[in-house]
């Protein structure tokens, strides 16, 4: 509790014991002569706790009225108690006031509470940078350290600033940017990002940015800013607070007249006290307090939750929308696929599939091609190149070498035609690297790009979750991108596209789409941010360290796990969820007790239930939305 | 030209009133105010002047709510 807080705290529990003790010595029953039977004597007493609880509250409103802004709670407040005490209602008017404040009290509280669990969340801000100075170990400011500068980190602390390990290595604690729990070894060469924790040994790193570019300071900025968009749920509740608290006063007013004037003429007694005070009734329970702080609560909660897993959303409004999404487009290469290129299988040879790889390896050793490397990487062993001879580039066909003596030819099939050698075709899809040994067929490697591990549960998740329709563009032949689509079932698929068409396809199928369903575009952050910034919710993944990704996406997921996706729409969901609640709960209950009350049935301190209590439970379900482990 | 600004307020709906009472300030282009960070992000008008345009934008808010602060 914060200064503030206490001071509110000691006042409540003064005015609260001051209460009781003049509600007992003024009761009937004990019968203390000039207590219970004299109403001065009573109301000057009953002013005391009135004054301690309530003075800002009347000072407030007072101002309020000197400024022209009349209808706010304060003034609601300050109408109803004094009402209540003109009425002759001293208890009820100290107590509505004590109340209120008591609602005031736990909100800020609550408040306070969850802006500081959201800020640990996200507490990843490094504070000094270990550089090598003239007497040892220096401790500095991030913002002071240059680009190229080596720093020195140690276990237990934070990597300050994006750059390239020199010396060392460790497992580095990513948790805080990813949720990934599982660490990461670096060496010498890997670069490492910011904000994560170096858990085991000693590292020097070489920074390739500057502090205010490093990932962490990028991250944090996101997650500060985000929320100025505000969601249509806080702008409808924005816009319903505006003209609730009027709609509400002049019902109060109307409520105290209008009745004992219609009873005057019909000839009935007016019961104008009765009247007023459930016109006063209805001022209590109007405080729209409930609704204006737990909608935005919700949002700031939500957004905090997923920050924890690894999801950054940039604002409330794409919350909200990535709740409704109904269709997702995919990138294909490095969003459902790894983007490297692996052999997946060697077919028709007849000798030992290690054997043939190790001279295709052999054969390939001098090519810097992706497809070379990976030949490379499948055999696995170090590649001794004084084995090889006469290697001979045929350009768009392949290589011939000379491995061990033995004449090697690898390459397409043209390659296999230009040396009439016959060959079989693969039913695979990919590359396919055909390969001759002394001029007799050996087989064929087939290189694809792999699918992620999670690409298809994700799919299948989302299915589950109401996104029925899937859909794929790739700029890959068709015949891959059929059979990738087909073995994670995605519904719809584009291939052989050009950059721009992407943009130009997502624009038909946003055109397409009914406008209450959302569509959502996932990519790496390569190339598409035409496209992510054209759909209603731009996603990039595995964004770590690429800054076009999180300037041009609405959520940036800071891994590359496609289940995130499942996981940041199951977030938002939740969050949406607990939006609506909020809102039906708090306008609910309101509704039924303005009702009550304009019929006399229900009394003040049932207002102040529907006023306090209301906002207490929804605050308290607001917070839920910081909890998505589950989700 | 957009600046953000740490600002103290106790409610939802007073942060709500200063970030009309901001709009409304001659030389605001858009303003929001962040409840649950405490910010008030001000985009200002080609020309304006920070400085003085934000002396009137407190005094705009404090006339809407007595016990806000801008931290300028």
């Amino acid at each position: 509790m914060n200064k503030k807080q206490k001071k509110v705290l000691i006042r409540i529990i003064v005015s609260a014991v001051l209460l009781i003790l003049i509600a007992i010595l003024t009761s009937e029953k004990l019968g203390i002569p000039f207590l219970s039977d004299n109403g001065i004597v009573q109301l000057i007493l009953y002013l005391i706790p009135y004054f301690v609880i309530g003075y800002d509250i009347l000072k407030k409103a007072f101002k309020g009225i000197m400024n022209r802004q009349v209808f706010d709670e304060n003034f609601l407040m300050a109408v109803a108690t004094v009402g209540a005490i003109c009425l002759g209602e001293y208890r009820e008017g100290v107590a509505v006031m004590l109340f209120y404040q008591i609602g005031e009290l736990f909100q800020s509280y609550a408040v306070g509470k969850s802006r500081r669990n959201i800020s640990e969340l996200m507490d990843i801000r490094p504070d000094y940078a270990n550089i090598e100075g003239e007497n040892g170990l220096e401790q500095v400011d991030p913002d002071e350290v240059e680009i190229g500068t080596i720093i020195i980190v140690s276990p237990g602390e934070k990597v300050p600033i994006d750059g390239v390990v020199v010396e060392g290595n460790a497992s580095v604690n990513t948790s805080a940017l990813t949720g990934e729990s599982v660490p990461r070894t670096v060496s010498v060469g890997d670069e490492v990002i910011s904000g994560c924790i170096n858990m085991t040994g000693v590292l020097k790193i070489r920074t390739t940015k500057e502090f205010g570019e490093s990932t962490v300071s990028k991250i944090l900025e996101l997650v500060e800013n985000s929320s100025s968009k505000k969601s249509r749920s806080e702008n409808f509740i924005s816009r319903f607070a505006h003209y609730y608290t009027p709609a509400v006063c002049y019902g109060a007013l109307a409520l105290a007249v209008i009745p004992p004037i219609i009873r005057l003429i019909m000839g009935l007694p007016a019961e104008l006290g009765e009247w007023i005070y459930r016109a006063l009734t209805f001022l209590v329970i109007s405080c729209p307090c409930a609704l204006v702080i737990s909608i935005p609560l919700s949002f700031f909660a939500g957004i905090g939750g997923a920050s924890k897993a690894g999801v950054l959303v940039k604002g409330s409004n794409y919350l909200e929308a990535l709740a409704s999404v109904k269709h997702i487009v995919f990138d294909k290469t490095g969003t459902l696929t790894k983007g490297i290129f692996q052999v997946t299988g060697v077919h028709h040879s007849n000798m030992e599939r290690d054997e043939l790889l190790e001279l295709a390896a052999h054969a390939e050793s001098f090519s810097s091609h992706p497809i070379g490397k990976s030949v490379q990487a499948a055999y696995g062993k170090t590649i001794d190149q004084s084995r090889v001879t006469d290697i001979e580039e045929i350009s768009g066909k392949g290589v011939t070498a000379r491995v061990d003596g033995r004449k090697v030819a690898i390459g397409n099939s043209k390659l296999m035609e230009l040396y009439f050698v016959p060959y079989k075709d693969c039913h695979d899809v990919g590359t396919i690297l055909h390969i001759a040994v002394d001029d007799e067929y050996a087989g064929h490697i087939v290189i694809s790009d792999v699918l992620k591990d999670n690409s298809k549960d994700a799919i299948k998740r989302l299915n589950k979750m109401g996104v029925n329709h899937t859909v794929m563009l790739t700029g890959d032949s068709k015949a891959v991108a059929d059979h990738v689509a087909g073995e994670l079932g995605i519904s719809e698929v584009n291939s052989e596209l050009l950059p721009g068409d992407k943009v130009s396809k997502v624009e038909e199928l946003l055109d397409a789409k009914p406008s209450k369903e959302k569509l959502a575009f996932v990519g790496d952050g390569i190339n598409d941010a035409p496209v992510l910034s054209r759909a209603d919710v731009g996603i990039a993944m595995g964004a770590l360290g690429s800054d076009a990704a999180i300037e041009a996406a609405d959520i940036v997921l800071m891994d590359d796990d496609p289940l995130k996706i499942v996981k940041a729409i199951g977030i938002s969901k939740k969050c949406m969820r607990i939006v609506y609640e909020n809102i039906y709960f708090a306008i609910g209950v309101k509704l039924i007790c303005l009702l009550l009350g304009a019929l006399g049935i229900a009394n003040m301190w049932l207002a102040i239930f529907a006023d306090v209590g209301v906002m207490v439970i929804a605050v308290l379900n607001a917070i839920r939305a910081l909890m998505v482990k589950n989700v | 030209m957009k600046k953000t600004y740490k600002i103290e307020v106790d409610c939802a709906n007073c942060a709500n009133k200063m970030e009309e009472a901001a709009k409304k300030t001659t030389g605001v282009k858009d303003a929001t105010v962040n409840f649950m960070t405490l910010k008030m992000i001000v985009e200002f008008e080609d020309g304006a002047e920070p400085k003085s345009v934000m002396q009137d934008v407190l005094k705009n808010c404090k006339k809407v709510e007595d016990d806000c602060e801008i931290f300028l």
